[in-house]
């Protein structure tokens, strides 16, 4: 980070193609019975997570690994569904690196870094095969070879797959790898763990402070490098299709300790998901992208139509996607559809009882290839679909909705995934690095593995390699402040003691990122949004009721330390999306649109990524801006028509 | 825009009575507590159901009733509880975050209890500790490759037969219901979906005999319950993992043993 604000992402130069191969030889390596010197800390056990630590592990580090849930197993990227990408080019349909990158920077609205990008679709392929060796069961065709089905964004088939859960066999894969090394040794379990903290020692990243959630102990842990691979913040929406566990807790602490939040406007309202039943609806349930492949988005053209979808003629049903984009049609990425999908439902074509919902129906692919092959897709998400609202999307079409989903925004990392802290390492979700304004579906799994398995090893051993490093054992005074601060912490929170529950708070302060920072913006009401995350954190702090004590595994108290900061964090959510006056992929801004509502890149103001530091609680943030520069890929206007 | 939407309404509101499972700790005595929960809605999930009673309990200054579940669609496998004495309650093949109140009716009384065996202490309440499937998976449900050493993805056909019957016992979201299910607290469906993933795979295959080894010693090793083909497990099973991996992990043991190769 420079002196005036701008920030230097350090990508080496020289041709695209050749960057990556080049800074791997340009990288100072550590000799295999050194590297048994230096330890690690993993936070997070997701794809990115795991995959990171078994490998770091492998290569002799001493790993230590903690994670939320009592299974390393149950991190949140089990429930990715449709696939994860790779430039393979099996089906022989025109894909290659080059495509494959070109489509991520596209598919990102032109705000993601290229260096960052073209490495990530150079190390697709590399994944694919890691996977296959794991035992990973992707589906395959009849001759044996792998399938491939296309996604969002895309106009190849690239997308490898395990039925409608591919996330959870990849993270099986990554989780077993893990486990061998758990097993030989050299990685260090602690599940039940939630970190609080994060502790510098000399400016560097050293260790952290977690909970033991099972004892309400707090432990310090020390380690040479800290990597945070602790997912995305969609649950400051409190309704999305997140697991309710997943918070911003890690990364905003690293934050407040000087780590540089960036875009985190950019989130992503994902285009199919099963509407909202009730007021007690605790979190949206995804129906996979993959869906859209060959289910048809469509509403009544009469507004109001009351008539079952069955008793609507072909010739009174409005295919908006189809009609607004002929050439990607129900394929267009998810940003366009959900907000094509709102635009109709706002005009007062919705379905439903509420009329906040488009159906998305299978009479045509039924008709076309049968029922059998219908349900071998997507057998599993038609069950789901059932099981949730009672209806059978083979007679009747389902009903969907968008919600939010994925967020691209994340700590600001350099091309080596460190943050601004030297030592902390991003992987995964909690970084911001590769989607730009929007993630094209498929690509997070891509992502999350690329980082574990193969950028980080190479880049974590450069940061070892090249720097001295005090032995730190944890009695330092930084950590003993640091775990005294998140005990007291929670102690102010249960001495509250007031009237209204967590969940009641989180929830009010959902709707009112949803109303105002959801799938379309405006200046006034992401100011009035600010103003009530403002109200509602002093409601926090004076009327919040958490029962029970810090002593016994308490998750009320564990919810209360979350949404404590996700009410920090949502005011620089509105913030952000204040300072960038422009409509770029998750991100619309209702100025910034044309006379037909598509999205108004500033390009000429807003080529940056957008990097905030913690200045205090309620303080303005500082911003740093790192340019973005399009060398390989031309800046143009995201066109799907 | 508005916000998300609160449609319901048409379906009517039930009224059910709880019996729900308390417990301080692993060694703290356990007993039943009696709440009624009204304005049930049928569309809720069976955990939203206690969300709704956790509210309640908080606002009477009571502490909530602790239970394990994060993804509340199905996948994780967190959430686990028994149900009126069934493993993730009455509907076949899901979880009990995707089990709907539409399945019970207005005045029903629900018991609640944890995930039972010896080898699942209980932690507090309805949470159990279920880490010795960890220990488990650590015996040896991997393939040993590395990072970076694996050949290209399509240089071993795999017969799509083969493919789809691995990822029908990869499947498995290990939540622990073969075990709370099973009269003997058996680990097998669990430990046999591992160990027939793998060995339907080629690349599986040449650990297959240590695998089947060290996994079953390591299971015996927890404390779980023998197999005496009761078959609860898999009708249990939100994933209808099929009994035939027990039969395949069997012959897996049998054949390892023979061979001589642990």
């Amino acid at each position: 980070m420079s002196a005036n604000g701008t920030l230097d992402a350090r990508c080496p130069g020289g041709p695209m193609a050749e960057r990556w191969t080049r800074h791997k030889f340009d990288l100072p390596l550590i000799n295999p019975a050194n590297r048994r010197k230096f330890s690690v800390l993993v936070v997070g056990t997701g794809l990115a997570g795991s995959s990171a630590a078994a490998s770091l592990a492998e290569m002799g580090y001493r790993v230590r690994v903690l994670c939320i849930s009592d299974s390393p197993r149950r991190a949140h990227s089990i429930a990715a569904q449709g696939g994860i990408n790779a430039a393979k080019n099996y089906p022989n349909d025109g894909d290659s690196v080059q495509r494959l990158f070109y489509d991520t920077v596209k598919g990102g609205d032109f705000r993601a870094r290229e260096s960052n990008v073209h490495r990530l679709a150079e190390v697709s392929n590399q994944i694919i095969d890691q996977c296959v060796a794991q035992g990973v069961p992707f589906a395959r065709e009849y001759g044996g070879m792998l399938a491939n089905r296309s996604f969002g964004g895309a106009q190849v088939e690239r997308t490898f797959y395990a039925r409608g859960q591919t996330g959870q066999q990849l993270l099986l894969g990554a989780y077993s790898a893990l486990m061998r090394q758990v097993a030989a040794g050299r990685v260090e379990l602690l599940p039940r763990r939630e970190m609080l903290d994060l502790v510098l020692v000399g400016g560097v990243a050293r260790g952290i402070v977690a909970r033991n959630l099972t004892s309400g102990e707090y432990e310090r842990h020390a380690a040479d490098a800290v990597l945070l691979c602790t997912g995305g913040y969609s649950n400051v929406f409190y309704l999305s299709t997140n697991a309710k566990a997943c918070n911003v807790t890690a990364a905003w602490r690293c934050h407040r300790r000087g780590a540089l939040f960036a875009n985190p406007c950019f989130t992503q309202i994902h285009p199919t998901c099963i509407p909202v039943s009730g007021h007690y609806q605790s979190k949206l349930t995804l129906m996979s992208e993959s869906l859209r492949n060959d289910g048809r988005v469509w509403v009544p053209k009469q507004a109001g139509d009351e008539r079952a979808a069955g008793d609507i003629p072909e010739g009174q049903r409005d295919y908006f996607l189809e009609r607004r984009y002929p050439s990607f049609g129900n394929l267009v990425p998810r940003d366009v559809a959900s907000r094509a999908a709102k635009k109709v439902c706002d005009e007062g074509f919705g379905v439903g009882a509420t009329k906040t919902s488009v159906f998305l129906d299978f009479r045509d692919a039924i008709a076309r290839d049968g029922r059998d092959v219908i349900e071998a897709k997507y057998g599993n998400l038609f069950q789901m679909y059932e099981m949730i609202t009672a209806e059978n999307p083979y007679e009747v079409p389902m009903r969907i909705f968008p919600a939010v989903h994925y967020t691209m925004g994340g700590l600001w990392v350099d091309y080596d995934l460190q943050s601004t802290i030297p030592g902390l390492f991003v992987l995964g979700e909690a970084n911001f690095s590769d989607h730009g304004a929007n993630r094209l579906g498929a690509s997070a799994l891509m992502q999350g593995l690329a980082d574990g398995y193969f950028v980080v090893p190479a880049t974590i051993t450069a940061h070892l390699a090249g720097c001295e490093l005090p032995r730190v054992t944890g009695d330092e005074p930084a950590f003993a402040e640091a775990q005294s601060e998140a005990r007291g912490r929670c102690q102010r929170i249960l001495d509250v003691q007031g009237s209204r529950s967590v969940d009641a708070i989180h929830r009010d302060l959902g709707l009112a990122l949803w109303e105002h920072v959801g799938m379309a913006r405006k200046a006034e009401g992401l100011k009035l949004a600010a103003a009530r995350v403002r109200e509602l954190r002093e409601e926090f702090w004076n009327e919040v009721r958490v029962p029970g004590a810090a002593t016994h595994l308490n998750p009320t108290l564990e919810h209360a330390g979350r949404v404590a900061d996700f009410l920090e964090f949502a005011e620089l959510l509105a913030h952000d999306a204040l300072v960038r006056e422009e409509s770029c992929g998750g991100h619309f801004r209702e100025e910034h649109q044309t006379a037909e509502g598509e999205a108004v890149r500033n390009d000429r103001d807003f080529a940056h990524v957008a990097a905030w530091g913690f200045r205090g609680v309620g303080e303005q943030a500082t911003l740093h801006q790192e340019a973005l520069t399009f060398e390989e890929v031309q800046l143009a206007t995201r066109s799907y028509k | 825009m508005s916000g998300p939407p609160a449609a319901g309404g048409a379906a009517s509101a039930m009224r059910l009575s709880l019996r729900i499972w308390r417990q301080a700790g692993p060694d703290a005595p356990g007993r039943f507590e009696l709440h009624s929960v009204a304005d049930v809605s049928p569309d809720m999930s069976f955990l939203e159901l206690l969300d709704v009673l956790n509210e309640r309990l908080i606002a009477d200054g009571r502490e909530p009733v602790c239970f394990d579940h994060d993804c509340r669609e199905g996948i994780c496998g967190a959430c686990s509880l028994v149900i009126n004495g069934q493993v993730h309650g009455p509907v076949p093949e899901i979880t009990t975050c995707q089990l709907h109140m539409r399945h019970f009716a207005d005045g029903d009384s629900i018991t609640v209890e944890p995930f039972r065996a010896r080898a699942f202490p209980i932690v507090r309440d309805l949470v159990v500790d279920r880490s010795a499937f960890e220990r488990i998976v650590a015996a040896g449900g991997f393939v040993s490759v590395v990072t970076g050493a694996a050949p290209e993805a399509n240089a071993v056909a795999v017969p799509k037969e083969k493919a789809e019957l691995a990822m029908d016992a990869a499947a498995c979201i290990g939540c622990g219901g073969c075990v709370a299910a099973c009269p003997n607290a058996a680990a097998m469906l669990f430990t046999a979906a591992k160990v027939s993933h793998l060995a339907l795979l080629p690349q599986g295959a040449p650990e297959r005999e240590r695998r089947a080894l060290a996994m079953v010693a390591r299971m015996d090793a927890e404390g779980f319950g023998n197999c005496t083909n009761e078959g609860e497990c898999e009708a249990a099973c939100p994933k209808a993992i099929s009994v035939a991996n027990i039969a395949r992990l069997n012959r897996e043991y049998l054949r390892a043993a023979l061979v001589g190769r642990g």
